[in-house]
C-alpha cells in the first residue's frame, strides 16, 4: 500500500473526484430549485399565448407535472443514477439522443479552437517575455486585449463583415450536419473557431507572460544568465517549466470557458451547441433537458479542474512531494 | 438609372401598377432600358420549374419543437408541417378565398350547420396508404379526443360530430351553423395524417417526406413522387434551418448559404431592399398589436376611459417609428385590410388630445396615472412603443407610466393579469375566428374580458349567415362596436417581410399567414 499515501496523487484525485460527485449533486438540487422557482411551468411555456386551462391542464397530467416537486425530484434522481437521463418534456424525444451530437459538437468546436489558440496563446507569451517591453510586446499585449475587451459578437460580426461578406472566404454561419465530411466541417466553423480564439487568447498568454517574468527574477534564472546561456534557452528550458502551474490552471479555466460559455457564439453563427440547447430548455422549463446540460457543464468544469490540479502538480516537484 | 431602379423597385413590390410604371419610365425616358428583373414578375415569368435544393432560414424554431399537428407554435414547424409535408381538407388561395385541397368540394345546408365534404380520391400518404374518411376523422379527433394537448382544440370544439357517409364523403354536424367552416378546416393544425399512427412521427399527404428533423436546428426533406399535386411542390429537396438571429439569417442570405429568410430586420431593410440578387417581399396580413385593457377591472371598465386612451395614441408615429413604416395604422378593431370584410366605411380613429382630455374628463378620472406593461416578446419594439404612447399621452395630459416586463412568462403572468397591456396578435383569415377567438363573451382568449350583448348576438347571427350582402353588414357594425365600445387600443396592422435570392420564382403570395402562407416550399420554384 506504498502508492497509496494519503498526500499521494491518487488519493488526491480519490477524494476530488469523490467531492466532485458531491458537487454535482448538489447543483443538480439547485438546478431543480432553481427551474422550479421560475414562474410558470412547462405546459405554460410551451402553449404561451396558445395556452388555455383545459389544454394546460391535459399537459400536466400527462408529463406528470401537477405531482409535488419532491417527488419528482426523486423519480428523477432515481432514474439518473441508473443511468437512464428520461425523455425531454417538450417533444419526448431521450435526453441522450438530444443532448449526445450537440455536446460532440460543443466539443467539435471547443476543441479546434483549443488546438489553435493554447500553442498560439503560449508561443506569444514565451515571445513577449522574451522580448519584454519591446514595441512588438507592446503590439502583441494591445491586439489580444482589445479582441478580448470587445464582445464576442461584436468580434463574430466584425469577422463576417470582413471575411464572408465583403470576401466570400468562410461562410457566415457555421451549418454543420451529418451529411458533411471532417473537412468541410472544419471550414465550416472556421470563423466561430477564429472568434473564440481570439477572445480566450488574450487570457492565456497574458498569464504565460506574466508567469515567466514572475520566474525570471529568480536567482537561478540569475545563474542560467551568468553561464552565458542564450535567452531563448532560458526562457523556454528554464523558465517556462517553471511558470507551467498558473499557465495550466488559467488554461484549463479557458478550456472550461470553451466548452460552457459560448452560447452567444453559437447563435451568432447558428451552430447547434449545447449551449442553444440550455437556453431554450429553461425559457421551456423542461427539466430533464436543463438538468442533464447542466450536470454535463457542470462535470466538464470540475474534471477540467482536477486535471489541472493533477497536472500542476506534476509539473511541480515542490507540489509533489509535500513536507 | 437609380431613379429608374427605385421605381423598378416599387413596381416589384406591387406599389405600383404595370400601366403606372410605365409612364414613370417613359416619364424618365427609360422604356427601352427596362432591365431583364422585370421577367420575374409572375405574368411575364416562363412558368415554374422543377429541381434544385431549397433552403430556408428561418427565425422561430427551438429545440422544444415537435412535428404534433396540434403543437404547432411558432414559424418552423409551421412551415415544416403545414408548408412542407402536410395538407390540410382545404386551402386558402392567394386571394384570401378557400379552395380544396384534400376535400374535392363541399356543401352546406341553408341553416350552415350541417356541412358534407366530398374528398378526393387516389391521395397516398407517405407510408403508402390511401386517404379515406376513416383517416381525416382521426386526424380531426387528434385535437377533439379527451385530454388532448392540441392548442387546436377551440377550433374543432364546434364540431358536434362527424360521420363517414361513404368511404370519401363526409358530413359534419356543427353546434350552430358556420358559414366559415372550410376556413376552420384550412387551420395549420387540421391536418390529415393516417389513422391509428402517432400523427408526430410526421407522416402526412404533402409534397415532400421528412428526413430528418433536429427540432430548432434542421430539417430536411425530398420531393414525394406520388404528390396528387401536379402543379406543385416544384423543388427535389428542402432543408429548413432554423436561425433565431436576425444578422446571421441576413448573412446567410447575403453570402447565399440560404435561399429565402423570413423576418427582415426592419432598420436595415432598406439596405438590403438595394443589395443586388436579393429580393425582399412584403405581405400586408392580418397580424397586429394591440394595447388590451381589462374592460372588468376599474378604471378601464368605463368607456370613457378607453376611448380618452384611444384617441390619445398617434398612430401614424407609432406605425413611422416602430414598424419603420412597414405596416398599416389600425382603427381599434382586429380586422384587416385583408380580411373579407374589412369596413373602409369607418372613419379612421386619429390622434386627438382634446378628445382623450375630454372623454377623462367625463369619465372623473383627470390625473390618474395608468400603468402599461410591455415586454419585448408582446410584440418587437412594445417597448419602444409604450415610451412613445407615454409621450403622447402626455399631450393629452394623460399620464402613462410603462412598466417593463420580463421577456420570460410574458404570457401567463401578465397577459390576461394585468389590467393593460401590450399583445401580439397573428390575426385570422376570417372576421368570425378573430372575433370568436378573443372578443366573444367568455372565450379563452378574451384578454379585454369583454362583453357586448350586442355584439355577442350579431357574432352567432353572422356566422351562420350564408347571404353575402347581409354578412357584410353585420361585420361592419360588429367592427364600430369594438372601435367604439371594446377594450382595445388597436394601433397598428405589421406587415410581413421575408427576402429571397432573386432566382427564387413565386405567384401572388398569401396574405394568410408569413411566407405565401407557410406554403412556400409548396408553391415556389427556381426560376433557373
Amino acid at each position: 500500500m506504498t502508492w497509496f499515501k494519503s498526500n499521494s496523487i491518487a488519493a488526491l484525485m480519490l477524494k476530488r473526484i469523490g467531492l466532485g460527485l458531491v458537487t454535482l449533486w448538489v447543483i443538480s438540487l439547485l438546478i431543480f430549485v432553481g427551474v422550479e422557482a421560475l414562474p410558470g411551468d412547462l405546459a405554460e411555456a410551451v402553449l404561451g399565448q396558445s395556452a388555455t386551462p383545459e389544454t394546460v391542464a391535459a399537459f400536466r397530467k400527462e408529463l406528470k407535472l401537477d405531482l409535488p416537486p419532491h417527488v419528482r425530484y426523486a423519480a428523477w434522481l432515481g432514474a439518473f443514477v441508473r443511468g437512464d437521463f428520461g425523455n425531454s418534456l417538450a417533444n419526448k424525444r431521450p435526453v441522450v439522443d438530444l443532448i449526445s451530437w450537440r455536446f460532440a459538437n460543443t466539443l467539435f468546436l471547443a476543441g479546434v479552437t483549443a488546438i489553435i489558440a493554447v500553442p498560439a496563446a503560449i508561443v506569444l507569451g514565451i515571445l513577449a517575455a522574451l522580448y519584454r517591453n519591446t514595441l512588438f510586446d507592446r503590439l502583441i499585449s494591445m491586439a489580444t486585449l482589445s479582441t478580448i475587451s470587445f464582445p464576442e459578437f461584436f468580434v463574430a460580426y466584425i469577422l463576417i463583415a470582413l471575411l464572408s461578406v465583403q470576401v466570400a472566404l468562410f461562410p457566415s454561419i457555421a451549418n454543420v450536419n451529418e451529411q458533411m465530411s471532417f473537412w468541410q466541417k472544419l471550414y465550416a466553423i472556421f470563423l466561430p473557431c477564429l472568434t473564440l480564439a481570439m477572445v480566450v487568447t488574450a487570457h492565456m498568454m497574458r498569464q504565460t507572460r506574466a508567469a515567466i517574468i514572475n520566474i525570471l527574477s529568480s536567482p537561478f534564472i540569475e545563474m542560467a544568465n551568468l553561464k552565458g546561456l542564450k535567452r531563448l534557452r532560458v526562457i523556454v528550458l528554464h523558465a517556462f517549466p517553471n511558470a507551467l502551474s498558473p499557465v495550466i490552471n488559467v488554461i484549463a479555466l479557458n478550456l472550461a470557458y470553451l466548452v460552457v460559455g459560448v452560447v452567444i457564439v453559437e447563435v451568432v453563427f447558428v451552430y447547434p451547441g449545447l449551449g442553444q440547447l440550455l437556453v431554450d430548455s429553461v425559457s421551456k422549463r423542461d427539466i430533464p433537458v436543463v438538468q442533464a446540460s447542466g450536470l454535463i457543464f457542470a462535470a466538464t468544469y470540475v474534471f477540467l479542474n482536477l486535471l489541472a490540479d493533477v497536472l500542476s502538480i506534476v509539473s511541480n516537484p515542490r507540489l509533489r512531494n509535500p513536507r | 438609372m437609380k431613379r429608374g431602379n427605385e421605381v423598378e423597385r416599387l413596381l416589384l413590390e406591387g406599389k405600383l401598377s404595370r400601366r403606372e410604371f410605365m409612364a414613370r419610365m417613359s416619364a424618365m425616358g427609360l422604356a427601352a432600358a427596362v432591365s431583364p428583373l422585370l421577367s420575374s414578375m409572375p405574368a411575364m415569368a416562363a412558368g415554374p420549374k422543377r429541381g434544385g435544393r431549397l433552403r430556408l432560414g428561418l427565425n422561430g424554431g427551438a429545440t422544444s419543437d415537435t412535428l404534433d399537428p396540434g403543437i404547432q407554435l411558432a414559424m418552423m414547424p409551421q412551415t415544416l408541417v403545414y408548408g412542407t409535408l402536410a395538407n390540410s381538407l382545404v386551402e386558402v388561395d392567394a386571394d384570401g378565398r378557400p379552395v380544396p385541397e384534400l376535400a374535392e368540394s363541399w356543401e352546406a345546408s341553408p341553416d350552415a350547420k350541417k356541412w358534407i365534404f366530398k374528398l378526393r380520391k387516389g391521395v397516398e400518404f407517405h407510408n403508402g396508404k390511401t386517404m379515406d374518411a376513416d383517416d381525416v376523422i382521426y386526424s380531426l379527433n387528434w385535437h377533439r379526443k379527451k385530454g388532448t394537448k392540441s392548442a387546436a382544440k377551440p377550433l374543432v370544439e364546434s364540431i358536434a360530430g362527424m360521420t363517414k357517409t361513404g368511404k370519401y364523403t363526409l358530413t359534419f354536424e356543427l353546434e350552430e351553423g358556420n358559414a366559415d367552416f372550410p376556413y376552420t378546416l384550412s387551420d395549420y393544425h387540421l391536418v390529415v395524417g393516417p389513422k391509428e399512427t402517432d400523427l408526430a412521427k410526421g407522416v402526412f399527404t404533402g409534397g415532400y417526406m421528412i428526413k430528418t428533423f433536429e427540432p430548432g436546428v434542421r430539417a430536411f426533406a425530398v420531393r414525394n413522387p406520388n404528390y396528387f399535386k401536379s402543379d406543385r411542390a416544384w423543388f427535389d429537396e428542402v432543408e429548413i434551418l432554423g436561425i433565431n438571429d436576425v444578422n446571421a439569417r441576413t448573412n446567410a442570405l447575403k453570402t447565399g448559404q440560404i435561399d429565402v429568410m423570413n423576418r427582415c430586420d426592419l432598420k436595415t431593410v432598406h439596405l438590403f431592399k438595394r443589395m443586388p440578387g436579393v429580393q425582399v417581399m412584403r405581405q400586408d396580413g392580418f397580424k397586429h398589436f394591440t394595447f388590451a385593457m381589462r374592460t372588468d377591472t376599474a378604471p378601464y371598465d368605463n368607456n370613457d376611459v378607453r376611448l380618452a386612451l384611444k384617441y390619445a395614441v398617434d398612430r401614424e408615429q407609432l406605425v413611422k417609428t416602430i414598424l419603420r413604416g412597414y405596416g398599416r395604422v389600425g382603427n381599434d378593431h382586429p380586422i384587416s385590410v385583408a380580411n373579407r370584410y374589412h369596413a373602409d366605411e369607418l372613419p379612421q380613429r386619429s390622434f386627438d388630445p382634446d378628445k382623450a382630455k375630454f372623454h377623462l374628463k367625463k369619465a372623473g378620472l383627470p390625473g390618474t396615472t395608468f400603468k402599461f406593461h410591455a415586454a419585448e416578446v408582446a410584440f418587437k419594439g412594445a417597448v419602444d412603443a409604450g415610451v412613445l404612447y407615454k409621450e403622447q399621452a402626455a399631450k393629452a395630459g394623460i399620464t402613462i407610466d410603462v412598466v417593463r416586463e420580463p421577456n420570460d412568462g410574458y404570457w401567463n403572468n401578465v397577459w390576461m393579469k394585468k389590467p393593460f397591456c401590450a399583445v401580439f396578435w397573428a390575426g385570422r383569415a376570417t372576421e368570425d375566428m378573430m372575433f370568436s377567438t378573443a372578443y366573444a363573451k367568455g372565450v379563452a382568449w378574451n384578454d379585454t374580458f369583454w362583453d357586448h350583448k350586442r355584439f355577442n348576438e350579431l357574432l352567432t347571427a353572422a356566422r351562420a349567415e350564408l347571404d353575402e350582402k347581409k354578412r357584410r353588414g353585420m361585420y361592419v357594425e360588429m367592427q364600430r362596436i369594438v372601435r367604439d365600445e371594446g377594450g382595445v387600443v388597436v394601433p397598428m396592422f405589421s406587415a410581413d417581410l421575408s427576402a429571397a435570392g432573386d432566382k427564387i420564382g413565386h405567384g401572388k403570395l398569401a396574405a394568410n399567414w408569413e411566407l405565401d402562407g407557410f406554403r412556400a416550399p409548396e408553391r415556389w420554384w427556381f426560376k433557373s
